[in-house]
């Protein structure tokens, strides 16, 4: 029987991690390769960074954090942020990731999930999606809307019709973060995320309102996600990865337990 | 010295870091003269067996890969490595190298768990494996381990003494293989944490008899 997931999640500007509520107020919290070994050695069964490096020049920097990464950890990773081309994506799995998101880039021109895909395979590609709860529409069936720029700019586009697109053009797999949940530390989107999870194939990673283990216990048995993404309950150190595995053991949610 | 057969089949670095964070010598190529000189040989990969094939057997890469098995060196699958030492896979219908008699299989669309859930594909995250035979690449491996797998087809060989340990996802299915100097794995070791290292490790150690 598979685990389900339990995956940190490291916002990274120029180099150094980060932690914003809601994409704004980011503070400084650390050396993204350190942190990476401290949730590795914890048994974090796999971890993503975002970039959120402004400018395109100084993106170079996270490339060489993706090659330190992969040196020291030896679990799977994904980096997303400001990937808009195959090449991007390329530079990245080269530099050691197992994993490349795509978002923004993907909604403006969804064929960057194909032409990546192509190139790598579908297990390399995720899709990152960022979602906004709005009033049911002809346009937005679902009630659930995709947004970019860390939720201010709705596209027009329903989450589940995006989702099943996605996975049409060859997505591997989808993080799926609610922009209404992130930060907030009162739960995860739970309706949403068993909405997307049942109508994909391919695995749902829940991302945004993770504040206690309870939050993860929620989303992996009523949301139906394969995997949780959490990040400042363990940044902080209000929980670790294996107190957090051990709630969840304890409740019936099958996780990894030896690492 | 331990080659790591490049066939332009997904990114070989993360196999590189890893037997290199063993403290072991190693180095990627598709220099066959390199590859049969090598101590060892770690045949990895990442993608699909069509185009794999295709790019093994542009490059002569079959044939050194024969030999290597012929030679009685130790020689180990990862991943798709391991499903296209068999005779023939479903995806895209490929002929493979069929250094172990076999078919590569297609999990089955709408699998359902014990207790009733559907069950994704591919077989994506962690998973316990079950030995079936005592082998020494699973020296100091508990049944609590787990290994990172990424998969939508599964090997499964013609002969049941060529399995060495299954996993169950929907249904029970082989997951590593051994046969003389032979050992494979459906899962990426490299990317197992400890438990993948080990695997590692007691491969870079074995001598074959």
């Amino acid at each position: 029987m598979l685990s389900r997931r339990i995956i940190p999640c490291l916002d990274v500007r120029e180099g150094r991690t980060t932690k914003g509520i809601k994409f704004k107020n980011n503070v400084d919290i650390g050396d993204p390769v350190e942190m990476a070994r401290l949730y590795y050695e914890q048994g974090a069964d796999e971890i993503v960074f975002y970039d959120i490096t402004a400018s395109h020049e100084k993106r170079d920097i996270m490339i060489d954090v993706v090659r330190r990464v992969a040196e020291t950890i030896f679990i799977p990773f994904s980096v997303g942020g400001g990937i808009r081309t195959v090449e991007d994506m390329r530079a990245v799995l080269l530099a050691g990731a197992e994993k490349v998101s795509v978002n923004s880039a993907a909604v403006k021109n969804p064929e960057i999930i194909r032409q990546g895909a192509e190139a790598f395979g579908n297990q390399c590609v995720v899709l990152g999606m960022d979602v906004k709860q709005v009033e049911v529409s002809e346009a937005i069936p679902s009630g659930y809307e995709i947004v970019i720029n860390g939720g201010r700019k709705h596209m027009g586009m329903d989450a589940v019709q995006w989702a099943l697109k996605a996975q049409e053009l060859g997505a591997g797999e989808i993080c799926l973060n609610s922009i209404d949940a992130d930060g907030m530390k009162t739960g995860y989107e739970v309706t949403l995320t068993r909405l997307i999870s049942e109508t994909v194939d391919i695995p749902v990673i829940a991302s945004g309102g993770a504040g206690e283990p309870e939050h993860l216990r929620e989303v992996l048995t009523d949301g139906k996600a394969d995997a949780a993404l959490i990040a400042s309950m363990v940044h902080y150190g209000d929980y670790t990865v294996p107190g957090i595995k051990t709630y969840l053991n304890e409740a019936g949610v099958k996780v990894r337990n030896r690492w | 010295m331990i080659a790591i057969i490049d066939y332009e089949a997904g990114n070989l670095t993360s196999v590189e870091r890893a037997v290199r964070s063993l403290g072991r010598d190693c180095v990627v190529t598709s220099d066959a003269q390199t590859i049969r000189e090598a101590e060892r040989v770690i045949f990895p990969g990442v993608g699909q067996a069509g185009s794999a094939m295709a790019s093994l057997a542009r490059t002569e890469l079959s044939s050194v890969i024969r030999d290597v098995y012929a030679s009685g060196r130790p020689f180990m699958g990862i991943c798709l490595g391991t499903q296209i030492i068999l005779s023939h896979s479903q995806e895209y219908d490929t002929p493979c190298l069929g250094l172990l008699e076999g078919e590569v299989d297609a999990f089955p669309l709408k699998m359902t768990d014990t207790d009733g859930s559907r069950l994704k594909i591919p077989h994506m995250g962690w998973n316990r494996i079950h030995p079936v035979v005592a082998h020494p690449i699973l020296e100091g491996i508990t049944d609590d381990d787990e290994f990172y797998f990424v998969h939508s087809y599964y090997p499964a060989p013609a002969h049941r003494e060529h399995v060495v340990a299954e996993c169950t996802y929907g249904f029970t299915f082989p997951v590593m293989l051994g046969h003389k100097n032979l050992v494979s794995t459906q899962f990426h070791p490299e990317k197992s944490g400890k438990a993948g290292l080990t695997i590692l490790e007691n491969f870079c150690r074995w001598e074959p008899c």
